[in-house]
């Protein structure tokens, strides 16, 4: 019973989701973006990075990047908290 | 661990593939990669040195301490670098037109000045460093916990 | 219909999520669980990416670049943050599969007691 509930929303989700896709812009042809365009243009002469790419991430959208550069940091804190703990409790008992 | 074989192979290829990482860490601002993809192929060769040697091996020769070290100060030079250009704007480009790093490619496609991008590559280099001991740390980690050992302090 | 035809990088993200979405709901075991939050993770970064693309266009970066137009930007980067905030998480929950599978001996989330409910 519970089973056939979850493919049933399962089946509205997908539908939804596809009927969604249908609705964006033909594929390859994005509506004009002033911002990208703005980028493409002068991210050469403002940052003097020939990568485009690299230049929105550590100077336009670096604030993103320093937020992202904390999740890794305290991912990896856990990781490495979550391992020493067990391992100091099965010490301790 | 495995065969003597594996071991060689492992041992010559290990370099190999630290210099690749290195340069797709330092030429992130001209070709496509960055601090990122560099670092996480360097991590892909620490897990081929895991999977061709034991994980006690390993454990001998890298210390937590260090990998935690390289990872704060990849965080922080990101940060200061970050924080340095805030007289104008946070994350501003601080160093276009100094000497270091200062060049002005010419519009357009061009082929490549090494010294241009102003703090990119720096920032590329503190996250390279960032990435490389935090997914090393991580892998190290996991895989000495499943021995039911942890990394040497 | 032929819609879907042109847009068919858009209806595969959207086939990836639905897969991934049938993992997260059906499957029990945890580490299924964590592969299809990384399947739905591909989706995503997928339709972000498809949905910055010019036709015909390049890579946005200048070296050597052949001549045409150039792919939207900001998609991309922020494709890349996404896909770095992917590892972390992944990393973080996989410690915590392991965490779970010493302390209740299962990584059924079914069977194991202390998950159940």
């Amino acid at each position: 019973m519970r089973r056939a509930i979850g493919l049933i929303l399962l089946l509205v989700l997908a539908a939804f989701l596809v009927s969604g896709m249908l609705l964006v812009h033909p594929f390859g042809a994005p509506y004009p973006t002033d911002m990208d365009d703005y980028i493409i243009e002068n991210a050469q002469n403002q940052t003097g990075s020939n990568s485009v790419v690299a230049s929105v991430v550590f100077d336009y959208r670096g604030l993103d990047t320093l937020g992202e550069a904390t999740i890794l940091f305290t991912a990896v804190t856990g990781v490495l908290l979550l391992l020493r703990a067990q391992k100091r409790k099965e010490g301790g008992s | 661990m495995l065969s003597k074989i594996v071991r060689t192979v492992a041992n010559q290829l290990v370099l190999f593939i630290l210099i690749f990482g290195l340069y797709v860490i330092a030429h992130g601002h001209l070709t496509p990669g960055g601090g990122f993809q560099g670092g996480a192929v360097v991590v892909s060769g620490v897990v081929m040195l895991l999977v061709a040697f034991s994980s006690q091996d390993l454990k001998k020769s890298v210390r937590e301490r260090v990998l935690s070290i390289m990872e704060s100060t990849g965080a922080l030079i990101f940060a200061i670098l970050g924080f340095a250009g805030l007289g104008t704007v946070f994350f501003y480009n601080f160093l276009v037109g100094s000497p270091i790093f200062g060049r002005i490619p010419p519009t357009g496609p061009n082929s490549g000045d090494f010294w241009t991008g102003g703090f990119i590559p720096l920032m590329n280099f503190a996250v390279g460093l960032k990435v490389i001991a935090g997914l090393s740390a991580v892998v190290l980690a996991i895989a000495l916990f499943a021995r039911g050992e942890e990394m040497e302090e | 219909m032929e819609n879907i035809a042109d847009n068919f990088p858009f209806v595969a993200s959207a086939l990836l999520l639905a897969v991934a979405f049938y993992i997260v709901i059906f499957r029990k075991n945890l580490i299924k669980l964590i592969m299809g939050i990384a399947m739905m993770a591909s989706g995503v970064n997928l339709f972000i990416v498809a949905l910055g693309y010019r036709t015909g266009g390049n890579a946005p970066i200048y070296t050597d670049v052949p001549p045409g137009p150039m792919v939207l930007s900001v998609p991309q980067a922020l494709t890349l943050t996404s896909i770095v905030i992917n590892v972390a998480v992944l990393a973080l929950m996989l410690t915590m599969v392991i965490h779970t599978y010493r302390n209740t001996g299962d990584i059924d989330s079914e069977k194991s007691r202390k998950l159940k409910g």
